[in-house]
């Protein structure tokens, strides 16, 4: 036995970790809840285009994607600008119209929301446009960032 | 005698309840994607049946033409993109004082026209300003009616619907040319 002993603190060192299980489980059930699963593959490459008038779309149940930009090719390349709805791209444009309108049929206040990319050329979002006013759906939302 | 019995305690181990929960944890960060969808909202016009539109007054249409260069047309003048508001405000908030300018903000149309291969980000630009145009015009209607800006008026309320129809947005993106 040395002359010089340590002093050793009487208190106990260790953080009490039995409320640990608590605060993970309410960062889970915050994550739980504001998660969006992704439900599409993006098909085609995107680039937002930035605004600074936008406003918010609150109601996402409403909300179906019409994806436009140039199609993403193996190796990193890009293809021609196409039109992708859900999950396929879409040939023939004209087929818009039907999609559209029986989506309209599910929900009758659906928004269509654009997203396009920011080097398209504006000629197929006529196109789009007006398959989307033969189907009926006219409201319609072009999806921008906020400009910085 | 008595049998001395022992119990086992009747326990879960909950030392790995924080493990499973951490695990689910960071599968939810994982996927997790917290986009907004933010935009510009629009209303296009209905397909026209063969009725004739009805007739608009040259003075309350103002028409802007963007070409395939991003180069801009108001009403057949040249104008830049950073004038586009200003023209704008102008435009609808005549009242009618200036006969070449609209005759009430009720009437004034703003048509918005684009060549086939305009770049969709100055078509975006030039939305923006237009609708940036109309909500600078609502915030100095609310800020003079009600003294708080129209942003903070609640959405559905009746402020909002009577700013919104002092200003509404008549915004027409022309019928495209054939071919």
């Amino acid at each position: 036995m040395s002359k010089f002993q340590k002093k050793q603190a009487k208190t106990k060192q260790s953080v009490p970790t039995s409320a640990m299980p608590d605060v993970v489980f309410m960062l889970l059930i915050f994550f739980m809840v504001t998660t969006v699963l992704r439900e599409v593959e993006l098909q085609v490459q995107i680039d937002y285009a930035a605004a600074e008038n936008i406003e918010k779309i609150e109601q996402k149940r409403l909300v179906s994607y019409v994806y436009i930009g140039p199609e993403r090719l193996g190796g990193g390349r890009l293809g021609e600008t196409r039109v992708q709805i859900d999950d396929a791209l879409v040939d023939d444009i004209g087929a818009i119209r039907n999609i559209m309108y029986d989506k309209l049929l599910e929900q009758p206040r659906l928004i269509v929301s654009l997203r396009v990319d920011r080097d398209s050329e504006f000629g197929i979002i006529t196109d789009v446009q007006q398959e989307l006013r033969h189907a009926g759906t006219l409201r319609i939302n072009y999806s921008t960032r906020r400009q910085i | 005698m008595i049998k001395k019995r022992t119990r086992d305690d009747a326990e879960i181990p909950m030392s790995s309840l924080a493990d499973i929960a951490f695990l689910l944890l960071v599968f939810f960060l994982v996927v997790t994607t917290i986009d907004v969808d933010t935009g510009i909202g629009l209303i296009l016009p209905p397909i026209p049946d063969d009725i004739e539109p009805p007739p608009v007054r040259e003075r309350n249409l103002m028409n802007i033409l963007v070409n395939a260069q991003g180069m801009v047309l108001i009403n057949e003048q040249p104008a830049a993109i950073a004038n586009v508001r200003d023209q704008v405000k102008q435009f609808i908030d005549n009242h009618g004082v200036d006969p070449e300018l609209s005759e009430s903000p009720d009437d004034a149309i703003v048509s918005i026209k684009t060549d086939r291969r305009t770049p969709y980000n100055v078509y975006i630009d030039m939305l923006d300003e237009v609708m940036g145009a109309y909500e600078e015009l609502r915030h100095a209607a609310s800020m003079d009616r009600f003294g708080v800006p129209f942003s903070s008026l609640e959405q559905g309320s009746e402020r909002r619907a009577e700013i919104q129809e002092m200003y509404p947005k008549k915004i027409s993106i022309a019928e495209p040319d054939e071919g």
